[in-house]
């Protein structure tokens, strides 16, 4: 299964980043694996427009099955990522990663 | 002549200026007051004229048929605000995104993305006398402001000839909205407060109308409380200032009750005849000029 964080850093111990479209780094972990990539989304700053769902494309890209993040996303994002069956959990934002990961094997976060 | 009444800061009073101008100068001739402030129009609170028309307003936004999709990802690549994306095995379509600028539907090599008509709003027409009053709204959850305001100024351009005085009440700030209803003015009438915040804002839309190279002059609202800043601003760079309307108690008890200011208040009279006045001689100077 892989597992999707939107982080402020580019490992487990990073903080999260309450945002999903305008995320600074999304931490990817494969449960499968163990393995942990992360993906630089800074250039989103530049994006006037339609962050959320080009967020969600990259998402896409990456396969990821679940979604770990703090407020959620917004509408437009939340349409693309049901079309791609991105499972959604919300409320990890004041965590780190690892926190966020052990919250949501516990059960502790809130489906979206 | 179109005037447009624009602000950089809201709330200084670009309604009040607008239906109380609009009201004065329809007592003498034929006037078109149109609200482009579409994400929240107003000046329908203050003119109570009989709704002779209304009609839906669309934009135009593509949709993905599948069939003959190659999801070779042109319409993303060529969408500058991220309204087509291409989601795995399918194109998907954001509709308040889009700007409807035909790009992906045009350069698509299948026709997989025709452009179908979308409601994004309402533009009703009132009229009592002299005063025609038209004024447009976007439905709840449309983004796009700048597609009906276009809309709407090419409604009042159709129905009125150039020698009826047209009045536009602006959105505020300087963004996009503003930009598309008064980069068809004569001339553009900025409102100000005489308050660092009204000066602060008031330089960003000085900035905005000098690079669309529009006749503009200023009004001073609520003239009197603050400081002289606004005033020292507009004598170093040679703007005039068209009318100062004095900061009033009594102004802000009939404007809450939804009436107009002029025929109660002298102050405001006095100032929509001047802006009245000087919009004319502007006007017949620049008929002079181009004769």
């Amino acid at each position: 299964m892989k597992i999707v964080f939107t982080a402020k850093g580019t490992d487990m111990d990073a903080a999260m980043d309450p945002r999903f479209g305008r995320t600074e780094y999304f931490v990817i972990y494969d449960e499968d694996t163990k393995s942990v990539e992360s993906y630089d989304n800074r250039a989103i700053e530049g994006e006037a427009h339609g962050a959320g769902p080009k967020t969600a494309q990259k998402l896409a890209e990456y396969g990821a099955e679940v979604l770990i993040t703090g407020n959620g996303p917004g509408g437009n994002a939340g349409t693309a990522l049901k079309a791609t069956g991105t499972e959604i959990y919300v409320g990890a934002g004041d965590m780190t990663v690892t926190e966020a990961y052990e919250a949501y094997k516990a059960g502790s976060l809130k489906k979206a | 002549m179109k005037i447009a009444i624009a602000s950089g800061k809201g709330g200084t009073g670009k309604t009040t200026l607008s239906t109380n101008l609009a009201s004065f100068i329809a007592e003498s001739r034929e006037c078109v007051l149109s609200d482009l402030d579409v994400e929240e129009p107003n000046s329908g609170l203050f003119i109570k004229a009989e709704l002779i028309h209304e009609e839906d307003k669309f934009k135009m936004i593509p949709e993905w048929e599948k069939s003959k999709c190659e999801l070779c990802g042109n319409c993303q690549a060529v969408c500058n605000f991220n309204a087509v994306l291409k989601m795995g095995k399918m194109i998907m379509v954001f509709p308040e995104l889009c700007h409807g600028c035909y790009a992906c539907s045009e350069l698509c090599p299948t026709d997989s993305l025709p452009m179908k008509q979308k409601k994004m709003g309402e533009l009703k027409f009132y009229k009592k006398g002299n005063l025609n009053f038209i004024e447009s709204k976007l439905i709840i959850g449309e983004e796009q402001a700048v597609p009906l305001i276009k809309q709407t100024i090419d409604y009042v351009d159709e129905k009125f000839g150039e020698d009826v005085i047209k009045i536009f009440d602006s959105p505020p700030g300087t963004s996009c909205p503003v930009i598309e209803a008064t980069k068809d003015a004569d001339f553009v009438i900025l409102v100000t407060e005489p308050t660092p915040f009204g000066l602060h804002d008031l330089k960003l839309a000085v900035e905005t109308v000098k690079q669309m190279e529009k006749p503009f002059g200023v009004v001073i609202n609520r003239h009197g409380i603050g400081n002289d800043g606004v005033e020292m601003y507009c004598r170093e760079d040679n703007i005039d200032i068209i009318a100062r309307i004095p900061n009033d108690r009594l102004i802000a008890e009939i404007y809450s009750r939804g009436e107009l200011l002029y025929s109660t208040i002298p102050s405001v009279k006095e100032a929509v005849k001047s802006i009245s006045n000087y919009v004319d001689k502007f006007n017949s100077q620049k008929k002079r000029e181009t004769k």
